[in-house]
């Protein structure tokens, strides 16, 4: 098999010295928690850090709870937990249609959300369902905390808002009533990237939309987020036609790579339907008419 | 913890269904593998062992300008580093190919593709002979590039083979052709129908879990090779590399031990194990190679690659004639695994399952910028291909005349009373009842409430496809009045000896990778002797130990194997009637056998169990006249066809409308392979050759960009089917023995793969017809199906 | 750098690089052969050890991250020569062939078991999505584990 070239290796014992280690090794150093992004291509030598610094002993960032309107998730969470989490399953059902088509289930054991985060693959799964629900990443460095939305956190394919001297520490995501998502992906087969998946997610208020999340993934360098869908939603009640013009635009405002997963006509073709399939289901959520 | 033996009240105990001979006796073999304590390749540790590992050429077609090894040879834990000059002064820069063409070990005046091996280096662990590789430099002037099959022979076009004295284009062979064409021709003009259809067989890799590799032990002090490989034809191997190193064949050992899986894809000689024992003899000591996964997608022996242009006609309703002319991309060099004089394999039996007036046939085989090969993934030497272009042909006709189709395939079949059948391109099939097994497939099925609940569906927009494929392959290669691989008779020979105690060792040539010979065999020499399988210990993989024999692939090892080890037990017992004989005071005809035992026909109490047989047969007391002791007996067995198994497949399919989703929903196979030695062993070998025809069908293939970079080289871009994809598996049997073979088996390994291809891609298409799409190429990954329901279906890369 | 791991309820220690994987220090170090590779990608799941209980491929995964953990490979399964029930399953429906993926599978599916003692078909195959055989075609595999399944509540209900 192939095999990672020689580095350093630490186990970090707190945040702070983590982030001190980041500081001190100049961006030669990565964070590692799941490893199932990081490893796999060190192993093919596609990236080439001089340092790993561990941070799976910082269990302390392992959570799920509710703090005030807020469900804060720990960076260190794994796909397991957000699968199973009952928390999650009440306020954020997205979360759990997503893991459930995130890798697979071994993988899932490993993999952490700051990691999928920060490794910002552009087919990643949870960057679509953190835009939609207007999660806010906490962002720890030397000078303190920083939050950041996540239209900002997403810059790039593989590049995010997080410095090389910083971790995300926290997943913030606001709680609001009468709220409904989902998430809808298409695959070439289990456990393969996205060719296209979106995650929808409403907030609807004696029977209008009173807020809306749309972000697509891997029909673009970094996660869309269709703002435009958005606005267009907010105020008006939910409908076919309503969600049809809402997956136009994400058709439209995509801008996919011709790939082995796909051609860019198929992916914009992917992206509407995608997206009336996953407002659909959020608004039926939101109306408490499933499960 | 609760254990088996404690808590097994309403549940099968382990003692039960222990059949002495046939029958769904479990695996001997599991016991090892169920702890982890099978005998892999990369678990081999040999005293002062070293690693290779290959540096691989980034240009699929680029000369050679110069290799700088210097700073490789500097690192601390490098022992050496062999390129292609270090080889020719082995005389192994070059190495045969089965198909009489050559093959570049490692790359001297230039690379022909993408990924070929450059240089191998030796390194005291496995991390450094990684790291090593990244300090070689090699300077390259890139080349055009053949990437195209159809375009190869394009005038102008660069020529690969520049190694090849007289080589002018980039034809790999010269053209092969059979059938008849004046009377298809003539068929054709009085024809109803006409269907014509491009249909491409793509690229695909057998892929086995393990992947390919060697230690080799030169021992200098005694001029023997020692050999460890996984490789499913030791023999034939072992006579290749005494002719290509110059040594003595009986000393080359090659010992295989437990294989992680072959398909065929352990059948060629590759770079590595030229390498290794290169390797081994340069540095004094055994050197390992184990391919990474990149290295076995890209590199290795790849499966199919046939495109192919067919015309097929009806009259009167039933199917009268067929033309197929195909394209076969055979990479940078022919290292097809085939029979000599059959360049194109079996695809004779293109004709099918059908009493067809005529057919021509032409396969014209070229070079491109591409891994070698084209011969494996349980292709029964290019039945796949054949039977995937037949089936769909059929299909499409179908289309074409409007009618159903099953009803075109039953009132096209071969006859029962037709057989032995004698195709329009030469072959006879030996025996079957195809009208008989294509109804048990739609029984099970229940094929007519599947159309009428198409209806339903179709009324609602939704897209549910069934599709349907029949075969007729040929298998267990062969007589050897018509076939040999590389002058070597596919015969293969079987050793057994019952021992005084009454327990036997039977030593075969076949070469198992899963099939559970271990099971299989004993259950043969079991059901021959009647002693328990649980007492016969089979025999394999040791090339000093085992007879001599071509191996398992193309489903040989029942026909051909099986046949050595009935016959070589039958003159065992023949053996025992005249020991019993003796025992008895009774003359050898008054005897009659029951399993176990010799007995007196008049007297039926009075009898001898094999087990006494053998004890006297090693005692001190009298032998029969002129017998020499001892209970044993050796075969080579020719077989005198190959043996024809068949079936009918079903497929139902449901095409997500809005994203081209293929779900395999149902998948039903009956399968005709004779008599079934281990009918768990059979099913269990349909249902892994389904899931492999339904990734080929759905998600496996292997392309290239236009600079032929492959973008299939690992297991994220080379998709194979997990347990979410492959449906429960139904299956079906019908029961037609084989005329020829001594237990009337026809062996199947390969059929699950032959037949589940046609079947899932008819179905697919079958879905699609509402929106007028009677074509499209597989594999139907979800763009291509939305392509196609566009009305754009393009084939593979 | 030194490290120690607990494997199978024993401690193995080694002076090894921080690039071992876990996969080869179950190999190499502790000398367990049980454990398999077929990949570059972390893709085909024959590697699937079990660390603190749950199911890793050992492949993607720094044998240096697993000082303080509790790993198990397939060869803790078999205790005082008894054979653990998803072993027997599997040898009772015929779930495996070349035998390549069965170490992974068992430890995949002995999990789930543990977790979930009535697992459906649909629970079965995602359970086992994560890991490749190109041998059975999965059914078996997926009986194997109903039989095991059954073994285990009819042990419990005769307890």
């Amino acid at each position: 098999m192939q095999t990672p070239a020689s580095f350093d290796y630490e186990r970090a014992t707190s945040v702070e010295g983590a982030i001190a280690s980041l500081a001190k090794r100049g961006g030669d150093a990565r964070i590692v928690a799941g490893g199932h992004s990081l490893l796999p291509m060190m192993k093919l030598r596609l990236a080439n850090p001089g340092c790993l610094i561990d941070i799976n002993d910082l269990t302390e960032l392992e959570y799920i709870r509710e703090e005030g309107d807020e469900i804060r998730i720990g960076a260190l969470t794994r796909h397991v937990d957000l699968l199973k989490s009952p928390l999650l399953a009440k306020y954020f059902p997205l979360f759990h249609d997503a893991e459930m088509v995130i890798a697979d289930p071994v993988v899932r054991n490993r993999g952490t959300i700051g990691g999928s985060l920060c490794q910002a693959d552009p087919a990643e799964d949870l960057s679509a369902v953190c835009s939609a629900v207007k999660a806010i990443a906490v962002v720890r460095g030397g000078s303190g905390e920083r939050l950041v939305d996540m239209e900002a956190f997403h810059i790039g394919p593989y590049t995010t808002a997080v410095g090389a001297d910083e971790m995300v520490t926290e997943i913030r995501i606001p709680v609001r009533p009468n709220h409904g998502s989902a998430h809808e992906k298409c695959e070439r087969r289990a456990g393969d990237w996205a060719i296209c998946a979106v995650s929808a997610a409403l907030w609807i208020d004696g029977g209008v939309i009173a807020d809306a999340g749309l972000a697509c993934s891997a029909v673009g360098p970094t996660t869309v987020h269709v703002g435009r869908a958005e606005d267009l939603m907010r105020g008006k009640a939910p409908s076919e036609a309503l969600f049809a013009q809402a997956g136009q635009m994400a058709s439209t405002d995509c801008n996919p790579s011709a790939d082995s997963r796909g051609p860019v006509d198929y992916k914009r073709h992917l992206a509407s339907a995608l997206s009336k399939r996953a407002l659909r289901r959020a608004a039926a959520r939101a109306l408490g008419q499933e499960a | 913890m609760a254990t088996v033996e404690d808590h097994a009240p309403n549940l099968p105990s382990a003692t039960e269904e222990r059949p002495i001979g046939y029958g769904r006796l479990k695996r001997k073999e599991d016991a090892r593998f169920i702890r982890g304590q099978g005998n892999y390749l990369d678990d081999l540790r040999l005293p002062g062992m070293v690693f290779g590992a290959f540096l691989h050429s980034p240009y699929a077609h680029a000369k050679i300008l110069s290799i700088d090894t210097s700073a490789a040879l500097a690192h601390p834990k490098v022992a050496a580093v062999i390129t292609a000059k270090d080889l020719e002064t082995l005389g192994l820069a070059w190495m045969p190919t089965i198909s009489y063409d050559t093959q570049a070990v490692l790359a001297g005046d230039k690379v022909r593709f993408q990924h070929q091996e450059v240089a191998f280096v030796i390194a005291l662990d496995a991390y450094s002979a990684r790291d090593a590789i990244t300090l070689i430099d090699v300077d390259y002037e890139p080349l055009p590039v053949v990437v195209n099959a159809r375009k190869a022979l394009d005038p102008g076009t660069v020529l690969i083979r520049d190694d090849k004295v007289g080589q002018r284009d980039n034809l790999a062979s010269p053209t092969w052709e059979a059938g008849d064409k004046a009377a298809t021709d003539r068929v054709f003009a009085q024809a109803d129908t006409v269907a014509v259809r491009d249909i491409i067989y793509p690229r695909c890799h057998p892929a086995p879990l393990e992947t390919c590799g060697m230690v080799a032990d030169m021992n200098p002090a005694t001029g023997q090779l020692n050999i460890y490989n996984g490789n499913q034809a030791p023999h034939a191997h072992r006579t290749v590399y005494a002719q290509v190193a110059g040594l003595a064949e009986h000393m080359i050992r090659i010992m295989c031990q437990d294989i992680g899986g072959g398909f065929g894809g352990k059948v060629p000689v590759y770079p590595g194990y030229v390498c290794a024992i290169a390797g081994s003899i340069v540095a004094g000591c055994p050197v390992k190679w184990m391919e990474d996964r990149s290295e076995n997608l890209i590199c290795d022996s790849f499966a199919r690659d046939y495109i192919m242009r067919s015309e097929m006609c009806s009259k009167n309703g039933k199917i009268t004639g067929l033309r197929v002319d195909v394209i076969a991309d055979h990479g940078a060099f022919d290292s097809t695994a085939q029979a000599t004089k059959f360049p194109a394999g079996f695809f004779h039996i293109v004709c099918g399952s059908y009493t067809l007036e005529a057919s021509h046939v032409t396969v014209k085989a070229v070079y491109t910028n591409k891994a070698p090969g084209g011969v494996a993934y349980r292709c029964s030497f290019r039945i796949t291909e054949a039977v995937y272009l037949v089936e769909r042909m059929v299909d499409a006709l179908a289309i074409e005349m409007r009618v159903d189709p099953v009803e075109l395939r039953m009132r096209s079949f071969i006859r029962p009373e037709q057989f032995p059948y004698e195709t329009t391109t030469g072959w006879t099939y030996d025996s079957g009842n195809y009208a008989k097994t294509m109804q048990v497939a739609m029984d099970i099925a229940g094929y007519d409430d599947l159309r009428k609940e198409q209806v339903e569906r179709r009324a609602k927009g939704e897209l549910m496809g069934i599709g349907v494929a029949f075969f007729t392959e040929g298998v267990g290669a062969g007589p050897r009045k018509h076939m040999d691989i590389l002058g070597l008779a596919m015969n293969d020979g079987a050793d057994l000896r019952v021992h005084g105690d009454g327990k036997a060792v039977v030593s075969i040539s076949a070469q198992t990778q899963g099939q559970g010979h271990e099971t299989t065999f004993a259950q043969i020499v079991a059901e021959e002797l009647g002693i328990p399988p649980e007492d016969i210990t089979v025999r394999h993989g040791d090339t000093d130990k085992s007879p001599y024999g071509l191996g398992t692939y193309g489903s040989r090892s029942t026909p051909v194997s099986g046949g050595a080890v009935a016959i070589v037990a039958r003159r065992v017992r023949d053996k025992a009637r005249l020991i019993a004989a003796t025992m008895l005071e009774a003359r050898p005809e008054d005897l009659a056998w029951e399993k176990g035992r010799w007995y007196m026909r008049g007297d039926p109490e009075r009898g001898a169990m094999i087990e006494d047989i053998a004890a006297r047969a090693y005692s001190g007391a009298p032998m029969p006249q002129g017998l020499e002791g001892g209970l044993d007996a050796q075969s080579m067995y020719d077989p005198p066809n190959l043996t024809y198994p068949y079936g009918a497949y079903i497929a139902v399919v449901d095409v997500d409308p809005d994203t081209g989703y293929v779900h395999c929903r149902r998948f039903i196979a009956v399968d005709d392979c004779g008599v079934r030695i281990n009918p768990m062993v059979v099913d269990g070998q349909i249902h892994g050759g389904l899931a492999e025809g339904l990734g080929i069908a759905l998600m496996e293939v292997i392309t290239f960009d236009e600079e032929g970079n492959c973008l299939n080289g690992n297991f994220m871009d080379y998709l194979i089917p997990t347990a979410l994809e492959c449906p429960d598996w139904e299956l079906g049997e019908t029961v037609t023995p084989c005329p020829h073979h001594p237990i009337g088996a026809k062996g199947v390994g390969e059929s699950p793969n032959v037949g589940s291809v046609p079947a899932i891609a008819n179905a697919v298409i079958d879905a699609l017809l509402p929106l007028g799409v009677k074509h499209m190429d597989i594999p139907c990954f979800p763009a291509r199906v939305w392509a196609a329901m566009q009305g754009r279906a393009e084939p593979p890369q | 750098m030194q490290v120690t791991i607990n494997i199978n309820g024993k401690p193995y220690s080694g002076d090894v690089e921080p690039r071992l994987l876990l996969l080869h220090f179950i190999r190499e170090v502790a000398e367990l052969h049980g454990t398999h590779w077929g990949c570059d990608t972390s893709n085909c799941g024959a590697c699937v050890i079990q660390y603190d209980g749950m199911p890793v491929k050992s492949c993607t995964i720094l044998a240096a991250m697993c000082e303080g953990h509790e790993i198990r490979t397939v060869e803790c399964l078999e205790v005082d020569g008894q054979l653990d029930p998803i072993q027997a399953g599997f040898h009772e429906q015929h779930a495996l062939h070349c035998g390549f993926c069965t170490p992974g599978m068992l430890m995949t599916t002995r999990a789930l078991l543990d977790e979930n003692p009535d697992p459906t078909e649909l629970e079965i195959r995602t359970a086992i999505s994560g890991a490749i055989c190109r041998c059975t075609g999965y059914k078996n595999i997926v009986n194997a584990v109903r039989w095991a399944a059954d073994f285990e509540a009819a042990a419990t209900q005769g307890s």
